[in-house]
């Protein structure tokens, strides 16, 4: 049984295909902690950004998850805990 | 007394120039913008011709944030307001919140956007839409999107009224600005140019089917066939002469009058209405049609419109009473934008003193009109007179004049 992990490596990129990123935000920065909406992510880019992830991983997340974790940090625990109770086949 | 509303920005996007530099020495020398469609493959359709803005790349201009959210109009829109602003010399950040609104029209929404989502939709499932197909095709996004950039809080919104809208949208702003509000984004883009908008275009059975760039769009010749449709438009920045003169800003000239209609139902004995909306324009501006010094006209291209608006020009002007332009043949019909950007037109040729000319057309002596062929004609102008029309029975007029 192998899971996947989802990195901020991999949310940065599906920021930027879906939603790209505001004049005056590096997303190389640490951004872990920083509120979705300070990097001018506001409700519709999240539900974007859930999208893309869903399509990709092959996960149903909750609609109360993309509103309740308003960091990097907290986007990419939710979705790891996803991935781990739903295992892909290798 | 009303107040004064005057123009002091000017962004446009057409199809022979992107800028305002670029358009106005294309359109003094009749350059023309009308070529083969690039934007898809439109060999297979009766259409295959149009005036497409060249050379955007909205990647260069705009944060890659908007990227994903916006319809080709809407990209040029807010570059368009960009420069427009640029040029008025405003930075929306020093003005009170609530001091500047966005008016602008639309006459189709986002339509290569939302046919982009629906393909994906019917193709790979609901899923995979984007979220922003919840607004992108909307027709007020580019009022809502240039707003949002600008932090423009005052009062905004959206005209539809086809062709006719972009005239109706500086008339609103105009209003809103006598009501108090100190500065208004207006005008109109379009961009419909892909395989969803061109047979929604078919459907009125006016786009021309020739391939030739300069024999497609011939308004009040002989050979008058349809017309080409066209992308792009213009952004205006409106402000009260007051406001204009206390921040010491340059004005490109009053929007002095307008005037609008709607005709009868189709078979209707009553007379098309476009006459009226003329006159009422010229009432509006408290002149008489010997202060016009030269017509910008609808120019449909379609030979039953062509004599309704040259009779109406003729009843109010008298036969080659007055010098009628239209530099809509180098571009094709904007719809939206087409109104704002004549306008802009119009404020050109007044600093100039030079009348750009109608490009291609040998005019059908029947109509009675002293069109300005060829050749741009150099004149005192400070006056001009702007019609557009809608389909379905949309008539409006705009009166421009020289600053005071």
């Amino acid at each position: 049984m192998s899971t996947q992990e989802f990195t901020l490596d991999d949310l940065r990129r599906i920021l930027l295909e879906g939603a790209g990123a505001d004049e005056g935000v590096d997303l190389d920065g640490d951004i872990l902690d920083v509120r979705f909406e300070a990097l001018g992510y506001e409700s519709l880019a999240l539900l974007e950004t859930g999208s893309r992830i869903e399509r990709e991983y092959g996960i149903v997340l909750d609609e109360d998850l993309l509103t309740d974790a308003d960091t990097p940090r907290a986007l990419i625990a939710a979705v790891n805990e996803h991935l781990a109770a739903v295992p892909r086949a290798a | 007394m009303t107040t004064s509303v005057v123009v002091t920005g000017l962004g446009i996007t057409a199809p022979n120039g992107l800028g305002t530099q670029d358009y106005w020495a294309a359109t003094r020398t009749g350059k023309n913008g009308i070529g083969r469609v690039t934007r898809f493959d439109s060999s297979s359709y009766p259409a295959t011709l149009a005036g497409e803005v060249p050379g955007f790349a909205a990647e260069e201009l705009l944060p890659s944030r908007l990227l994903p959210q916006t319809d080709r109009m809407t990209r040029l829109a807010l570059v368009a307001a960009d420069w427009a602003l640029a040029d008025a010399g405003v930075d929306p950040e020093n003005l009170a919140e609530y001091d500047m609104g966005v008016v602008t029209a639309s006459s189709s929404g986002g339509f290569e956007f939302g046919q982009n989502e629906l393909q994906k939709l019917w193709s790979q499932g609901s899923q995979y839409v984007s979220a922003y197909q919840s607004f992108a095709w909307f027709y007020a996004v580019n009022s809502g999107q240039i707003s949002i950039r600008s932090g423009l809080k005052g009062p905004s919104g959206v005209i539809v009224s086809d062709e006719a809208g972009g005239l109706d949208a500086l008339a609103q702003g105009r209003r809103l600005i006598r009501k108090g509000t100190r500065m208004i984004v207006s005008g109109g883009v379009d961009a419909s140019i892909c395989p969803w908008g061109w047979v929604a275009q078919l459907t009125a059975k006016r786009l021309s089917t020739s391939d030739e760039p300069s024999r497609a769009f011939l308004p009040f010749d002989a050979d008058a066939s349809g017309y080409v449709p066209g992308e792009g438009g213009a952004i205006l920045i409106m402000e009260s002469a007051e406001s204009a003169r206390e921040r010491g800003a340059r004005v490109y000239g009053e929007v002095a009058g307008y005037g609008a209609t709607f005709d009868a139902a189709p078979g209707s004995d009553r007379e098309p209405a476009l006459r009226k909306a003329v006159e009422f324009a010229l009432a509006d501006a408290g002149i008489a049609p010997e202060d016009v010094d030269v017509v910008f006209a609808d120019a449909a291209g379609v030979p039953e419109l062509d004599r309704v608006e040259a009779q109406a020009l003729v009843e109010v002007f008298g036969e080659r009473g007055v010098p009628v332009t239209a530099p809509k043949t180098m571009t094709g019909r904007l719809y939206s934008g087409a109104g704002p950007l004549d306008v802009a037109t119009a404020l050109l040729a007044i600093e100039e003193g030079l009348i750009p000319p109608t490009v291609n057309v040998h005019p059908a002596e029947e109509y009675g009109l002293d069109l300005v062929v060829d050749q741009p004609r150099t004149a005192e102008v400070r006056t001009a007179l702007v019609v557009a029309r809608g389909y379905g029975g949309f008539n409006s007029a705009v009166v421009v004049r020289a600053a005071a």
